[in-house]
């Protein structure tokens, strides 16, 4: 069984009299260990899909499993605990909490997963090793260069060892060589296993997954995936 | 441990703003510090006030007063007889229910000279020793009148500490204290002997007062020995019964310091100089049992009916009304005040209500983000309530520290109040601002709770 299986799934938002297919019947699998990139122009719906592959938010029709549990119907605190445990975001503009230093912006998701604190600590020197910051544990957000300040939200999405990381535009707001430093960590995470979704409006970025699918007004339109005879052109309707 | 982050990321949040903070908690603290300060007043006012109530005789003391004869037995006025010796014998062999009788004849005069130094008495009566257990009087110095005093209606007289300051010398003045037994002075143009003093009376406040004064002039190196010359008009009056009066029901002290009593007879002998009747112009009784006020009442209300011939010309005036009015004024000072302190509080909880407001619309990323990260709407209350509770908590704080600060000044700017901080009035302060705190703290919680993760990540 896939790690995400999402079966015609819509999502439609009402506004006034009018019906918006945010999403439109999207049936997609997405495999543990998957390095995989969505990709789509802006008002796509690759949004919205991150959205509720992330569970913050839920299908109008459709099922979606994520690691076996049924999301469409689940309420909003069994999301966040969900969110909390299975998955991790990492942002454009790094949201990291400007009052809090580098380790206790890793620590807040093991705060709400109530791990103790001692345990807390080693896995936040733990992290940092990983994305090579060890030295900068006390040091302020807005005391780190913008690809030092995306490690550490790196760092903080996979503090709780989350089934699915999804990176939305995490080079967007870095220089071409950062982003780069950046996408290769990813590219390296992905080799230990790690389940990745790369979210991004950019073609170049979206080349270093093996796998692609773009989202053209709320549907699939394209899937590419390197895996399969290399340049094997697949065509959805 | 989220409750505990809480706390701990609330102190960080208020510290961020210290400015904000400390002026939103401003409110809190002046609402807190007023109702402190409001009770320790009023809690002031109430021991002064009892105080001297007790000093101007208990609630069992019950005074008789003349009355004009009622509509129906207007015709028979004339006969009335007034209070007599008569009464006060029935009395004495018939009402049982009363411990102490105590018929009073005034001088007329107020004045009590030596030589040409003149002093205003509260009063100066003829009395028998019932008057002394009524009023509560304690003769330290002397003796109280003789057998033979009272029957030979002799010129003495038992004055209070008042007068002596002012005929003799006032203790705190001249450094030594004067007992003036044996000395004359002169009332109503007749010479009497002073056979003896009572005891100083005064409030607890007062007395303090004065042992500090005058332990802090035994530090004082002694000047030259300076003879006393007492005035007409004394200008340290920190004893004296004028205007400015001792603190908090210091009157009733005052007036019972600047008594003098003559015997009974000596009165009716030497100032009332052609009456045949023993007309008297007080009675006094004290109930041997409080509780039952309205039957010993009733008891002397019958007896002195018979002497009186059937003709209801007097009344009872008990104590328990002046007590009463005393409750009341306290009641209505205590009341209007905590409505004025909560009300302070109620605008210091809005204050904490729209910082909270702004803080969490400055934090609506942040909120997102959390949620993101799997902090559930609950948990994110919370943060948030927890932040109100930690920001009113703390102007409750310093509304401690200020209400102290508020009732030092209050306590040594006014002649009239000596202001007590009690144990339960801080505690109950410090519940309100909590109280508050959390009120004020629900709907931004709520609001904060409720936000929609997405929406709130895009928020910029």
């Amino acid at each position: 069984m896939a790690l995400v299986e999402l079966k015609n799934v819509s999502k439609i938002y009402q506004v006034g009299d009018e019906e918006i297919r945010a999403l439109d019947n999207i049936t997609l699998d997405i495999e543990s260990g998957e390095f995989i990139s969505i990709i789509g122009p802006s008002g796509s719906g690759k949004s919205t899909l991150m959205h509720l592959l992330g569970c913050l938010d839920t299908p109008t029709h459709g099922t979606l499993t994520l690691d076996g549990i049924q999301i469409q119907n689940a309420s909003p605190m069994q999301l966040a605990a969900i969110r909390n445990r299975k998955i991790g975001f990492v942002f454009q503009s790094f949201n990291l909490l400007p009052k809090l230093n580098v380790a206790q912006n890793i620590e807040v998701p093991m705060i709400y997963a109530g791990v103790p604190a001692r345990e807390r600590h080693e896995r936040v020197m733990e992290a940092l090793k990983r994305v090579n910051l060890e030295n900068r544990a006390r040091h302020r957000p807005m005391q780190l260069s913008g690809g030092q300040q995306q490690r550490v939200a790196i760092a903080r999405a996979l503090i709780n060892n989350p089934r699915i990381v999804f990176a939305d535009e995490p080079t967007g707001n870095l220089d071409t060589h950062t982003g780069e430093t950046i996408l290769s960590l990813f590219r390296e995470l992905s080799q230990h296993g790690h389940t990745i979704v790369l979210v991004t409006h950019n073609p170049e970025i979206a080349a270093v997954t093996p796998r692609k699918i773009e989202i053209r007004d709320g549907k699939i339109s394209l899937t590419l995936d390197e895996r399969l005879s290399g340049k094997n052109l697949h065509i959805q309707s | 441990m989220i409750f505990w982050n809480s706390i701990i990321v609330g102190f960080k949040q208020i510290w961020s703003y210290k400015f904000r903070s400390f002026l939103t908690m401003l409110g809190i603290s002046l609402g807190v510090s007023s109702l402190i300060a409001m009770s320790a007043i009023v809690n002031g006012m109430e021991n002064g006030m009892k105080e001297g109530f007790i000093a101007s005789g208990g609630l069992d003391k019950v005074v008789i007063d003349d009355q004009s004869v009622p509509t129906y037995q207007e015709h028979l006025a004339e006969m009335a007889p007034g209070k007599t010796m008569k009464d006060i014998d029935a009395l004495r062999a018939n009402a049982s229910m009363l411990k102490h009788i105590s018929p009073e004849i005034s001088t007329n005069t107020r004045y009590a000279f030596r030589g040409d130094i003149r002093t205003r008495a509260s009063e100066i009566t003829g009395v028998t020793e019932d008057a002394l257990f009524i009023n509560q009087h304690e003769i330290e110095y002397g003796r109280w009148f003789t057998k033979l005093d009272e029957e030979n209606g002799s010129p003495v007289c038992v004055i209070g500490t008042q007068i002596r300051d002012e005929l003799f010398g006032n203790p705190d003045v001249i450094g030594e204290e004067i007992i003036p037994l044996g000395e004359q002075i002169i009332i109503g143009e007749q010479l009497f002997t002073i056979v003896g003093m009572f005891q100083h009376y005064e409030s607890e406040v007062a007395r303090r007062e004065r042992l500090e004064k005058r332990a802090a002039q035994a530090l004082l190196p002694k000047g030259p020995e300076k003879a006393f010359k007492p005035t007409v008009t004394s200008t340290d009056n920190s004893r004296s019964w004028g205007p400015r009066r001792g603190r908090g029901g210091g009157w009733a002290f005052d007036r019972k310091n600047s008594t003098i009593y003559i015997p009974l007879k000596t009165a009716l002998v030497r100032f009332r100089i052609a009456e045949d009747s023993l007309q008297l112009d007080d009675i006094d009784i004290q109930v041997a049992d409080y509780e039952k006020l309205e039957d010993s009442l009733q008891q002397t209300r019958n007896i002195l009916m018979i002497t009186h011939n059937g003709i209801e010309d007097f009344t009872f005036n008990t104590q328990e009304s002046n007590s009463e009015t005393i409750e009341q004024s306290i009641q209505n000072s205590r009341r209007s005040g905590t409505i004025i302190s909560i009300i302070a509080l109620i605008v210091g909880g809005i204050g904490v209500m729209n910082i909270m407001l702004a803080s969490i619309s400055e934090r609506i990323r942040e909120i997102g983000l959390r949620k993101a990260m799997g902090a559930t709407n609950s948990a994110v209350f919370t943060q948030i309530i927890i932040e109100s509770i930690v920001l009113s908590s703390l102007g409750g704080l310093i509304g401690l520290a200020i209400s102290y600060g508020l009732v030092y000044i209050v306590g040594s700017l006014s002649t009239s109040n000596a202001p007590v901080i009690k144990i339960e009035n801080l505690i109950i302060s410090m519940s309100f601002a909590i109280i508050i705190g959390l009120i004020a703290g629900l709907y931004p919680s709520l609001k904060a709770a409720k936000l929609d993760p997405i929406q709130a990540l895009r928020y910029e």
